[in-house]
């Protein structure tokens, strides 16, 4: 079986593949939440909570939120009752301290929040400001930094707290990133489930007679399963009844072809532009630099792009996106993207319905998934737009002045977007990640190893095509749109052009 | 007529993208493009008969050293 990263990871992978199970079983999966909690936690001995009856209670909130369909419209959610309600003070003094001479903590304090009683130091949290001076100074390491990981995961500061010190979501702010779910030590933050409106999507396809159910398949999945093969992983999708599975690479490599043409066609005008393939990154934009939009890449994003491929080759598909990202599960319900993709699974699901349906990915057989170039399957790790970009340039004869920037991870997305503010990015074309790493770092990843970028890499080589100009050849790209119609900008063009 | 030329993995793989390429100049060197369309279609359900050509709902098994043949006997004789 699958060793997975954390108690977390396996939790939320236990719950799914229930779920799943009882579905395929032909069952009202809501009517036996009772089951589901006792056969994930048997007693009679609890995990971590007081006693086994919460950890059972948070098992069938976990179900419900998989069943239900979503509360409000943020696919992230606390879920309150799992919330272990951490710490609010951020620095607290140890045992270690050992109430010194020197107590460089109460010098450096610019707060005069540190007092020494008893010879050991306290801080005043009423004073505190967490600038976490004294932690630094301290020759013991006795001051220890216990910020919330929920709230120390999230570079946009997204997260606060309620009265009743529960961890709380701003959604206006939220970019649905995930990361706090990957970071939450007692897994109380969810991205919402789609398992089982895909598992009905496919049972009401017939076999793919009434329509047919493609899987839309991330470049990430390089460094999922690295103990199979991915097409043997691409055979165990078929075999969940889905009719065909497409690389999401391809739409990367027609996003590399149309936004090296945006580069060129706008930069003058422009000065700087950003990538658009992060949904993560796009909203943040959105939500904190309205003004900054129009730089923004207006090129859909690689899942789109291959989504609407699809559809313009057959009109009444279904189309799944499988990914590492929970950002994608808000990237669909946009306004100007709705209908293009139907339901997000990320890898973590993915496992967890081909361990309900008993399908052994070593002993399946091998299924090629081949279409995208090199380049488009570098989309998954920082550092692989960037390129991309440039190749296409290349391949093209463009003749451009390109200085690409790359972003790895939101805190760097942060830092590059106050510069461009200021009008001194180091660079005309930002490649921004929400994620560490870039999506192979995504928050349901199954995997977070220093492996994974030479995973990608080795994946990309692999791929027959050359270029992702080589790559899209063949295709009416004139008939799929490959514009995003970001909400109010068609306005702002519009004075634009009244000025 | 529109020929329907699969670019699903495995006939990409056993080189669907020449077939469509060639296809797509024999119907301009016989001055066709209005009688004959090519479309790509992501599978024809036909793996094992890989690169899968449907032309006027049957399907086909072309390689690209014989999209020539296909064309003459299955193209031509249909348009023509």
């Amino acid at each position: 079986m699958r060793k997975f990263e954390s108690n977390v990871q396996f939790l939320k992978y236990q719950v799914n593949k229930e779920v799943t199970k009882h579905f395929l079983q032909g069952e009202e999966c809501s009517e036996h939440l009772d089951e589901i909690a006792e056969s994930i936690i048997p007693g009679p001995k609890p995990m971590t909570r007081c006693c086994i009856y919460k950890e059972r209670h948070i098992v069938k909130e976990r179900a419900k939120a998989v069943i239900e369909p979503l509360k409000g419209k943020n696919v992230i959610q606390i879920l309150r009752s799992a919330c272990d309600e951490c710490p609010i003070d951020r620095y607290v003094v140890t045992e270690a301290c050992r109430g010194c001479l020197a107590h460089r903590c109460k010098d450096v304090c610019p707060r005069g929040a540190i007092m020494i009683m008893g010879q050991r130091a306290y801080i005043n949290q009423q004073l505190c400001v967490e600038c976490g001076r004294c932690k630094d100074v301290c020759p013991f390491h006795a001051i220890s930094d216990v910020q919330r990981p929920c709230i120390r995961s999230c570079a946009i500061k997204a997260i606060v707290f309620d009265e009743e010190k529960k961890a709380y979501i701003d959604d206006e702010k939220c970019v649905s990133c995930g990361a706090c779910v990957y970071n939450c030590p007692f897994g109380a933050v969810v991205d919402k489930s789609y398992v089982l409106d895909v598992m009905k999507l496919i049972k009401e396809s017939e076999n793919n007679t009434k329509y047919r159910v493609y899987a839309i398949v991330a470049p990430a999945i390089g460094s999922q399963f690295t103990d199979v093969k991915v097409e043997q992983v691409i055979n165990g999708i078929e075999k969940i009844g889905f009719y065909h599975a497409v690389e999401v690479a391809l739409g990367a490599d027609i996003v590399s072809c149309h936004e090296a043409e945006e580069f060129a066609n706008t930069i003058t005008e422009r000065q700087w532009m950003t990538s658009s393939c992060c949904p993560a990154f796009v909203k943040y934009i959105q939500t904190s630099y309205p003004e900054l939009m129009e730089h923004v890449s207006g090129t859909v994003s690689p899942m789109i792009a291959i989504a609407r491929l699809l559809r313009s080759v057959e009109e009444n598909c279904k189309i799944v996106f499988i990914g590492p990202c929970t950002a994608k599960k808000m990237e669909i319900k946009e306004d100007d993207l709705k209908g293009d993709v139907d339901y997000v699974l990320t890898f973590e699901e993915l496992q967890a319905i081909l361990d309900a349906m008993e399908i052994d990915l070593s002993q399946c057989e091998e299924t090629s998934l081949d279409n995208a170039s090199y380049f488009g399957r570098l989309f998954a790790r920082s550092g692989g737009v960037s390129e991309a970009v440039q190749q296409a340039i290349e391949v093209k004869g463009i003749d451009a002045d390109y200085r690409p920037i790359k972003c790895n991870g939101l805190d760097e997305v942060v830092k590059n977007l106050r510069l461009a503010k200021l009008n001194r990015l180091p660079g005309n074309f930002m490649e921004g990640m929400a994620c560490k790493g870039g999506c192979i770092g995504g928050a349901a990843s199954l995997s977070h190893g220093p492996k994974d970028v030479t995973e990608v890499d080795k994946y990309g080589k692999l791929s027959k095509e050359e270029n992702s100009v080589q790559a899209t050849r063949v295709f009416n790209l004139d008939v799929v749109d490959l514009e995003r119609k970001y909400p109010g900008m068609e306005e702002k063009a519009e004075e634009k052009t009244e000025q | 007529m529109e020929i329907q030329v699969c670019i699903g993995s495995v006939c990409h793989l056993k080189g669907s993208y020449d077939i469509i390429h060639q296809l797509e100049e024999m119907i301009a060197s016989h001055g066709l493009e209005d009688r004959v369309t090519i479309k790509a279609a992501f599978c024809l359900g036909n793996c094992t008969g890989a690169v899968c050509v449907k032309a006027d709902g049957e399907i086909y098994s072309v390689q690209p050293e014989n999209v020539g043949k296909f064309f003459e006997t299955v193209v031509e004789k249909k348009v023509m």
